[in-house]
């Protein structure tokens, strides 16, 4: 990835945008998290926080300590290290799922609406890891790629005004975990035990940009055994190399 | 230790610090106070570091009552500050004694009002801040805006500040305001410590001119949308938060089909404009990325103005240039460290 691909954009005068294209892409969102990291290396003193999203990296500094245009060489400079940067190979986090029944009050609908077995949806869903291009929102909240358009949904006419932590929806072609109980709109297919959003733990979030999640299918009993570990902080979430 | 125990809350008054920064690329927003700046210097006044855990007090303010002795200081809104009775000056350190009772007469000016005591609320801190966040009901005080009967531990003050102000010198502090005859023993009992000269602190009007620098979608609008945007008056609505301002006013117009944008980083004061051309402002509780269109940011200086503004008020935007918003906001910097280390020299 060369640098002039790269566009560096004043956000106010305490945010500096850089974005690296202009569209959904795993290679551009993998830019995107180069850059997180390069920087994150550079330890630069007033810099406040980072925001990754699909194609821009947002710095957060303190103007009264940098200003632009040194934030900019510093910028400029480790972006030159891009092109022989190597991202730490990936990590597929396994999430369990109990779907369909009260936990899924939409799977039928999603099935029916797109001709398939309540199993089928099931069976496409949990077949394909999803690349967490981002997280934002709401606390822990994961933008997926890679959902199977044959199970494509369109969201809720009427949202729900409560839907419980830990659900699995579709929406559109967009499928996501609430990490907290808040209204939604998204159709409800399974529920699952993990908690995504743990503030009094290390570390406070299940997930990061860059992790790939798959889904898979799990009974009641399993679902409740993994809720009561979850809960007292033992459960160990499965993780494998992606492959 | 001193603790402070709350006998009213008030409309809506959380333990805020300057927020909570380091985990947004998880989604979790900043928080803190939303005039950061009112909250750093009510933190100075008391000798606390200025990203210390205050009260922000909203529209009505709280009513408590001191266990032990310590240093108060209240900046931001006027809400009428008084102690025992007796109206005490903004933006002024005050010394007060086990059984104090500090409350507030009414809004006179702005919305958000700081209470600052020496030590800071020493509240245990999630994810590194003291700030609540209400949505997810974590940090400040059980991660809710506070009731009645509620008991906020202070921490450990440093050396009380500064140097007693006399009497006189003291007095002038509340403008308009003469102290009673008769109340010498009063008075004497209410020490006043370090102040921010009157001239350092921002007119909270219900009309303001909000400077803002042009955003990275700026162009994503038809030039007639940016006239509008910069041009013409837009009204807070009561829609608004802690999370974001809604404003309405005249239509910013977007061009063809560019109202969304990929979700991306938002940061405080972006301004984003959805496809109804109505912009919204976002400030602490903002969320970490947004979908619409970002035309423009307000300048860090101008944020406590913005932030003591109410529904109704009204803002015009006028642009600026990065150089001079930085500027502006180191000179704001030196000018209070400036006040508050003249009078801290013997």
């Amino acid at each position: 990835m060369s640098e002039a691909v790269l566009k560096y954009i004043p956000s106010g005068d305490s945010a500096f945008i850089i974005k690296a294209g202009d569209e959904i892409s795993e290679e551009i969102n993998a830019t995107v998290r180069k850059l997180l990291t390069r920087l994150e290396k550079e330890k630069i003193s007033g810099v406040t926080d980072f925001i990754p999203s699909y194609n821009e990296l947002m710095v957060c500094y303190d103007p009264s300590v940098l200003d632009y245009n040194q934030l900019l060489e510093i910028f400029r400079s480790c972006a030159a290290d891009l092109s022989t940067m190597e991202l730490p190979e990936a990590d597929v986090i396994h999430v369990p799922v109990l779907y369909g029944g009260e936990y899924g009050p939409d799977l039928h609908y999603v099935a029916e609406l797109n001709g398939l077995t309540e199993d089928e949806v099931i069976r496409i869903h949990s077949s394909v890891a999803c690349l967490v291009y981002m997280l934002g929102f709401t606390p822990g909240f994961c933008y997926l790629g890679g959902m199977d358009t044959r199970i494509a949904t369109p969201r809720r006419e009427t949202p729900r005004l409560k839907i419980p932590a830990g659900s699995v929806g579709i929406a559109g072609d967009q499928t996501g975990i609430y990490p907290l109980e808040s209204p939604g709109g998204w159709q409800l297919i399974g529920r699952t035990p993990l908690r995504l959003f743990s503030p009094d733990k290390k570390p406070e979030f299940l997930f990061k940009a860059g992790d790939y999640i798959r889904f898979s299918p799990v009974e009641m009993d399993e679902y409740n055994h993994i809720l009561e570990k979850a809960s007292a902080g033992s459960y160990q979430v499965k993780r494998t190399p992606k492959e | 230790m001193a603790s402070v125990i709350i006998k009213t809350a008030g409309l809506l008054t959380t333990v805020q610090d300057t927020g909570r920064y380091g985990y947004q690329r998880y989604g979790m927003p900043v928080s803190g106070a939303m005039d950061t700046f009112s909250c750093e210097l009510a933190n100075l006044l008391v000798g606390n570091d200025p990203g210390d855990a205050c009260l922000e007090a909203t529209v009505t303010g709280p009513e408590m009552i001191f266990t032990g002795e310590t240093t108060v200081a209240v900046t931001g809104a006027d809400m009428g500050p008084q102690i025992n009775g007796m109206s005490i000056p903004l933006n002024t350190a005050v010394g007060v004694k086990q059984g104090d009772r500090l409350g507030f007469t009414g809004l006179k000016s702005g919305c958000r009002s700081y209470i600052a005591f020496a030590g800071g609320i020493n509240v245990p801190p999630v994810m590194g801040s003291r700030s609540t966040y209400l949505r997810a009901g974590i940090g400040g005080y059980q991660g809710r805006a506070l009731i009645e009967g509620d008991q906020l531990p202070l921490g450990e003050a440093s050396t009380i500040p500064g140097k007693e102000l006399p009497p006189g010198e003291a007095r002038s502090l509340i403008p308009g305001e003469e102290m009673p005859l008769g109340e010498t023993r009063e008075k004497a009992r209410i020490r006043q410590l370090l102040s921010i000269p009157e001239g350092l602190i921002p007119g909270y009007r219900h009309e303001q001119t909000i400077r803002v620098i042009p955003g990275p979608e700026a162009h994503y609008f038809e030039i007639e949308g940016l006239r509008s945007f910069l041009s013409t008056e837009y009204r807070v609505t009561a829609q608004s938060d802690r999370m974001g301002y809604r404003l309405s006013g005249e239509t910013i117009m977007h061009r063809e089909g560019k109202a969304g944008i990929i979700s991306a980083g938002i940061s405080a004061g972006t301004v984003q404009v959805p496809g109804d051309g109505q912009p919204i402002v976002l400030m602490a509780d903002r969320q970490t990325s947004g979908g619409y269109a970002r035309i423009a940011n307000v300048i860090s200086v101008d944020m406590t103005l913005l932030a003591q503004m109410k529904p109704g008020d009204t803002i015009r935007f006028r642009e600026t240039t990065l150089d001079h918003a930085r500027q502006l906001y180191i000179d704001r910097h030196r000018q209070i460290t400036g006040a508050l280390c003249n009078q801290l020299m013997p």
